[in-house]
C-alpha cells in the first residue's frame, strides 16, 4: 500500500503530457453540464419552492429522490436513447463528448433543483409575505428570490459539478472511454486499474482531486469576493 | 439578474463548449478489452493514421458487447475474438464479412504454488484438477471472447459447470483486467489472453500455469458493418483500415508490437 503511495508521487511529477488532454475533457464535460445543469435547475427549482399547485408534494418527494439518480443508469438510458438504433440516433452523438455532457446533464440537474427548492423555500419563508405585499407575480417572485439567495445557491453549483466530475458510470456507457476522444479523468482511472497499474491509477485519481479542490478553492474566493462587493 | 436570460446565456455557452473540436475523418471501431488494455491499439492506431489520415476512436468491451454495440448501428468496424459469434453476426446481416487479422492464446495463470496441481500443457486436465480440489477460479461471466473459451473448455472437459459450480467459481462480469485483479486478490486461476496478461502489473503471486495447448488458440477477426443495414456506417473509410489491417504493412505492425521483448499477437491474415 504505502509502495503504491510513493509510486504514484513519482509518477505524477513525470506525468504524460496526455493526462492535461484527459483532464481537459473531464472538465469541458462537466463543466457544460453543470452549466446546463444551472440553467434549467435553478429556474425549476425556485419556481417549484414557490408556486402552489396540485401534487406539489409529490414533486419535491420526487425532485429529492433524483438527487440519488444511479449515474449507470442514467448512462445506460441516455445510451439506448441516443444509440443509431435510439430515437434520437440520427444526430450521431453516442461516443462523442456531447453525448457526455446530455448523459451528465440528466444526471446533475435534479440536485440543482433539488437544493435550490430548499435555499428557495427557506428564504420564501422569511421574505415571501413581504413579496406578495407588493403584488409581485409569481415568476417575478422567484426572480426576487434567487437574487437573494445567489451566493447560497453557488453551492448547488458545486454539488453538481462535483458530482458530474467525479462520476465513472454515466461517461463510461455514452462516452465509450476513447483514448483522446472520451477518456475522462475517471474512466481513465478505471481503465488504470483494470489494467492493474495501480500506481498509475492512484497519481490519475490525485490530479482529479486536487482539480477539484482548485475548483473549490476558487469558488470560495470568488464567493466571498462578489459578497464583499456587492452583498 | 434575469434569471431567464441568464439561463438561456448559459445554455448557448453550454453548446458551444460541446462542439465536436474538429472534422476529419475517423471511424469507430468496436473492439475488445484485450486489444485496449494490452496496449495494441496505442501502437497500431498511430501507424494507421500515418498511413491514410484516418482516426480510429475505439470502444472496448467485451466481445458479446462489442458485437450488440454494432447491432445497433454505434460502430463501423468490430473487431474482436469469437468465430462463432463473429459469423452469426454476418449471417444475421449486420456484418459484410469477416477477415481473419491475428491470433495469440489463452493460458491458464494461477496461484505460484498451484494448490490444485493444474500446471501443464493440457487444458481440459487442468479444469478437472481445478474443479476436483474446488479451487478457486474467477470467471469474466461476460460474454466476451475469453467467456465463451472457458465455457467451451469446461464443456470439452465433460464438466457440467451448472451442476459442480459453487463457492470456488467466481463468475465476476466484467473485463479481463478485472478478472485479473479479482485473481490476484484472491489467488485463484483465471483464463487469459497472453497479451493482457503481459502487460497486466499488479499479478501478485500469479503467474503462468498452462500453455501451448492448441485448444488454447485465439483467433481474431474483423468485420465492416454493414451498410445496408445501418447506411451511416463510414464504409470507405472502414473497410480501408480492414485492408490495411491485413495489408504487409499492417501485419507488420501488428507483429512489431512487443511487451518486454515478447511478442503478442500474432499476425495471419489472408495472404493476397
Amino acid at each position: 500500500m504505502l509502495e503504491t503511495f510513493a509510486e504514484a508521487a513519482r509518477l505524477l511529477l513525470v506525468l504524460d503530457p496526455a493526462v492535461a488532454g484527459i483532464a481537459t475533457m473531464s472538465l469541458r464535460v462537466s463543466v457544460a453540464a453543470s452549466a446546463i445543469g444551472c440553467a434549467i435547475g435553478i429556474p425549476v427549482g425556485a419556481l417549484v419552492a414557490i408556486a402552489r399547485f396540485p401534487g406539489r408534494a409529490v414533486v419535491v418527494v420526487v425532485l429529492n429522490a433524483l438527487m440519488g439518480l444511479p449515474a449507470v443508469v442514467v448512462g445506460l438510458v441516455v445510451y439506448l436513447a441516443l444509440s443509431r438504433s435510439g430515437p434520437l440516433g440520427h444526430l450521431g452523438l453516442l461516443f462523442t463528448p456531447g453525448a457526455m455532457i446530455v448523459a451528465q446533464t440528466v444526471l446533475v440537474t435534479p440536485l440543482v433543483a433539488a437544493l435550490t427548492r430548499q435555499i428557495v423555500e427557506d428564504a420564501d419563508g422569511e421574505l415571501g409575505e413581504q413579496l406578495r405585499a407588493m403584488g409581485l407575480s409569481t415568476l417575478q417572485r422567484a426572480r426576487t428570490l434567487v437574487f437573494d439567495v445567489r451566493f447560497s445557491l453557488a453551492v448547488a453549483v458545486l454539488a453538481a459539478f462535483g458530482r458530474a466530475i467525479a462520476e465513472v458510470g454515466a461517461v463510461l456507457v455514452v462516452g465509450g472511454n476513447i483514448a483522446g476522444h472520451t477518456r475522462t479523468m475517471t474512466t481513465a482511472i478505471s481503465l488504470e486499474t483494470q489494467k492493474g497499474d495501480l500506481p498509475l491509477a492512484l497519481a490519475l485519481g490525485f490530479v482529479l482531486l486536487a482539480i477539484v479542490i482548485v475548483v473549490n478553492a476558487a469558488a470560495a474566493a470568488l464567493r466571498s469576493h462578489a459578497a464583499r462587493r456587492y452583498g | 439578474m434575469d434569471v431567464l436570460r441568464g439561463s438561456f446565456l448559459t445554455l448557448a455557452a453550454a453548446a458551444l463548449l460541446a462542439l465536436p473540436a474538429a472534422a476529419q475523418t475517423s471511424i469507430t471501431v468496436a473492439s475488445t478489452t484485450s486489444t485496449e488494455q494490452s496496449g495494441l491499439f496505442g501502437h497500431l492506431l498511430p501507424a494507421f493514421k500515418v498511413a491514410t489520415g484516418i482516426e480510429v476512436k475505439v470502444v472496448a468491451l467485451g466481445t458479446g458487447q462489442a458485437l450488440d454495440v454494432a447491432r445497433r448501428g454505434d460502430a463501423d468496424v468490430v473487431f474482436v475474438h469469437d468465430q462463432a459469434a463473429e459469423e452469426k453476426f454476418v449471417a444475421d446481416g449486420y456484418g459484410v464479412k469477416r477477415t481473419p487479422v491475428m491470433y495469440n492464446d489463452f493460458v491458464i495463470v494461477g496461484p505460484a504454488d498451484d494448490p490444485a496441481k493444474a500446471a501443464g500443457k493440457d487444458t481440459l486436465e487442468a479444469l478437472r484438477k481445478i474443479a476436483a480440489a474446488k479451487a478457486p477460479f474467477v470467471s469474466r461471466g461476460d460474454k466476451s471472447g475469453t467467456h465463451a473459451a472457458e465455457l467451451r473448455y469446461w464443456q470439452q472437459a465433460g464438466l457440467d459447470l451448472a451442476a459442480i459450480r459453487s463457492d470456488w467459481y467466481r463468475e465476476i462480469g466484467q473485463g479481463m483486467g478485472p478478472a485479473l485483479n479479482a485473481s490476484s486478490a484472491a489467488n485463484a486461476y483465471v483464463l487469459t489472453d497472453r497479451a493482457t496478461w503481459l502487460a497486466f502489473r499488479n499479478r501478485g503471486q500469479l503467474r503462468i500455469l498452462v500453455e501451448g495447448d492448441v485448444r488454447l488458440f485465439n483467433q481474431y477477426g474483423v468485420i465492416l458493418v454493414d451498410p445496408k443495414r445501418h447506411p451511416h456506417v463510414k464504409t470507405e473509410a472502414g473497410q480501408r483500415f480492414i485492408d490495411w489491417l491485413v495489408s504487409p504493412a499492417g501485419q507488420k505492425t501488428i507483429a512489431d508490437y512487443k511487451i518486454g521483448g515478447e511478442q503478442l499477437f500474432f499476425p495471419n491474415g489472408p495472404k493476397g
